[in-house]
């Protein structure tokens, strides 16, 4: 749908379409791990989109590929990544420095590791804005000021001239949330950001980004291996297993309404609300497949309480179940009418 | 293999497995470059007991002091004062010294990979601590083989491997065999299941609860996962800056807190409800530094409901209904807090 042009200024290129596509996208590592296996992902301009998985879903190595960030020497990647309608995976180094921290940026786990430890949190902006945009030092420390202030640091002015080391987690997070915003990007893509953070921290972290999305017009993919997060954040859900996304659809879709035996198993095993004291949870029997040796047919049918034959023997397509709501799975109709009958037994209710 | 428990059991039923009293332990630090002394106050005056049979749940965030706690159970680190009393005797005393405690107190940690040596296989780590206490080798292999099965791995596939040619939850698993095999009556479980996947963490809390059964064991549950700690525990503590501020039964605390700082952790929980996510974070900041915590009731100044007294009195750990208590001064008549007045006119 879009035409690679490579050597285009980034900015520029065209205002309307998605702000990312992902078509088919595979990456290998070491030439026998497929961590991903043909994923298709658009994210529209201004939307959230939340990719959720279980670890070694392949959701993390998807967010990656959208900057490369992936060690260029181990990893093949094969499909096609346009961002605002650039080809990312035909970019040079170049370009490929251009496009990180201007047009895309990333926010990670764990602060005290994605910061440099040797210079103040202010300096590390400022010398961004400054690569970046050729802006002299005292008006990037007034964009750097004005960033922390967006992000509601406490005294800001101060803060600038602190060391990771000195700043409390959740204020770590918020001032990498400062550095990857310093360039204005149009997306921003989010790695399990408040996974480590404690319960208190980790929802304003959420109401923070969820608010900053929204003002700035940020399209935004958010990886995290919590359902609860993502209904916090995101408008859209997509659910991996296995390299695949296996269903994914507006947030009240795939949650209220779940097409996918692996997206029901997930909702029913958690160890909330909907329990008896003493009663047993709802579990997904097994584990996930060895990557390094898929085995034809659904990579989740030996787990699935639902396959038949069919599901062993061939890769179910992803179809539209409703407007915007994508399911892969043979039997969607029956996972669906199980997930019905779930919510109306007592048990779970 | 199981139970000599009731040959084990001293007080009967009624008594407590374990009392904690007055639990203190201070870290000390160097702060700044004049090196001025300062301690840290990790566990700070802590009191509470497991009953025998149940599971006691302690939740709070990270720095309030629920893994030193743990860690002060089990005696890996010394406790500046207070007493640890194990069904009635004192942990380290004659009549009950460290190493027969030990035998009958064990421990699961969060990160199942390095709480495992990598150069033993998961059957002779399991049998390394029956060997130590005397059991003959053919007999720990044997005990180690069958409680490998118990915890779902098969003995002939799994005994011989390392801890690195297993997933997470294989590993975990290996970790609470190797904790049964003394027959402990008491297991303390330190985050053992917060860095599993979600679908293992539900299988991983079935085999915790059918354990307990089986082998007629307590537990004291570790974990800043609310909806878990619900699921599995009999009875809940919340701890905030070193100090328990919240205790009681697991349903009542978790739906009706008295406590502030309980209800703001529950409202922190993320919504599941796309029509109704969350629109207010709940408490602001993160939780202050336990080197220097405020003065009075350490929530005051994150607390909606802090009054002037709130940062002159501490307040004592109070009855609220039977077995629930409440540190909190706007739950305590006479207080001199005002919500605390209304409570005697209602």
């Amino acid at each position: 749908m879009t035409v690679p042009v490579p050597s285009a200024p980034l900015s520029p290129a065209s205002p309307t379409g998605p702000a990312v596509a992902i078509r088919n996208l595979s990456v290998t590592f070491g030439g026998r791990v497929r961590a991903v296996d043909g994923v298709d992902l658009v994210l529209e301009r201004g939307q959230a989109v939340a990719l959720i998985g279980e670890s070694g879903s392949g959701k993390s190595v998807t967010l990656r590929a959208i900057m490369r960030l992936n060690p260029e020497n181990k990893t093949k990647i094969e499909g096609t990544i346009t961002v605002a309608g650039q080809d990312v995976m035909s970019m040079s180094k170049k370009e490929l420095t251009r496009l990180r921290g201007r047009a895309v940026a990333m926010i990670f786990q764990e602060p005290l590791l994605a910061l440099d430890p040797v210079y103040t949190v202010g300096r590390q902006i400022t010398e961004a804005i400054r690569r970046h945009e050729g802006l002299g030092e005292g008006e990037a420390r007034a964009r750097a000021l004005e960033l922390f202030e967006r992000v509601r640091i406490p005294s800001p002015q101060r803060r600038l001239d602190a060391y990771p080391h000195e700043m409390s987690g959740g204020m770590r997070q918020r001032a990498m949330i400062a550095l990857a915003l310093a360039c204005r990007p149009k997306v921003l893509l989010a790695d399990e950001p408040t996974t480590a953070l404690d319960a208190t921290v980790q929802i304003q972290i959420l109401l923070l980004l969820r608010e900053l999305q929204a003002e700035l017009g940020l399209s935004t993919i958010f990886v995290t291996h919590d359902l609860g997060a993502a209904v916090e954040v995101a408008d859209r859900i997509a659910v991996m297993y296995a390299g695949r996304i296996v269903e994914a659809g507006t947030a009240r879709q795939v949650v209220l309404s779940p097409n996918h035996p692996y997206t029901i198993g997930l909702l029913s095993s958690r160890a909330d609300g909907a329990l008896v004291k003493g009663s047993r949870l709802e579990t997904i029997p097994g584990s996930p497949p060895d990557l390094a040796n898929r085995k034809p047919g659904c990579p989740f049918a030996p787990r699935c309480f639902l396959a038949v034959d069919k599901c062993h023997r061939e890769v179910p397509p992803a179809l539209e179940v409703a407007p915007g709501h994508a399911v892969a799975c043979w039997r969607s109709d029956d996972a669906a009418a199980a997930f019905r009958e779930r919510l109306a037994a007592p048990a779970a209710a | 293999m199981t139970t000599v428990a009731d040959i084990r059991d001293r007080g009967g039923p009624a008594q407590p497995l374990l009392t904690v009293d007055g639990l203190i332990k201070h870290f000390p630090i160097k702060k700044g470059l004049g090196g001025k002394k300062a301690v840290v106050r990790a566990v700070d005056g802590v009191d509470f007991e497991i009953l025998k049979g149940e599971t006691l749940g302690i939740v709070g965030e990270s720095g309030c002091g629920k893994s030193t706690t743990a860690k002060l159970i089990m005696g890996l680190i010394a406790h500046d004062s207070g007493n640890l009393l194990f069904d009635g005797e004192t942990i380290g005393s004659r009549a009950l010294p460290m190493r027969q405690f030990r035998a009958q107190t064990q421990m699961v940690f969060q990160d199942s990979y390095s709480s495992l040596n990598p150069r033993m296989t998961v059957e002779a780590s399991i049998a390394f601590g029956p060997q130590v206490h005397g059991i003959p080798t053919r007999q720990a292999i044997e005990r180690a083989r069958s409680l490998l099965a118990r915890v779902g791995l098969e003995p002939t596939r799994f005994a011989a491997r390392y801890p690195h040619e297993l997933s997470g939850g294989q590993r975990q698993r290996v970790n609470i065999a190797r904790a049964l095999a003394l027959e402990p009556r008491l297991v303390v479980l330190d985050e053992a299941v917060s860095a599993l996947d979600k679908s293992v963490e539900a299988q991983v809390l079935n085999l915790l609860l059918d354990l307990k059964q089986d082998f007629n064991l307590t537990y004291l549950f570790i974990s800043h996962d609310l909806n878990v700690v619900r699921f599995i525990c009999d009875r809940v503590a919340v701890m905030y800056l070193g100090q328990v501020v919240e205790i009681g039964p697991a349903d009542t605390v978790l739906a009706s807190p008295s406590h502030p700082y309980t209800a703001a952790l529950l409202s922190s929980m993320p919504s599941l409800d796309p029509d109704n996510r969350t629109q207010v974070a709940p408490l602001a900041g993160d939780p202050p530094n336990p080197i220097d915590p405020p003065s009075g009731c350490r929530f005051h100044p994150r607390c909606t409901l802090a009054e002037p007294v709130c940062s002159a009195k501490v307040p004592p750990l109070d009855t609220v209904v039977d077995l629930h208590r409440v540190a909190c001064l706007a739950r305590q008549p006479g207080s001199g807090h005002s919500a605390a007045n209304a409570l005697v006119a209602a």
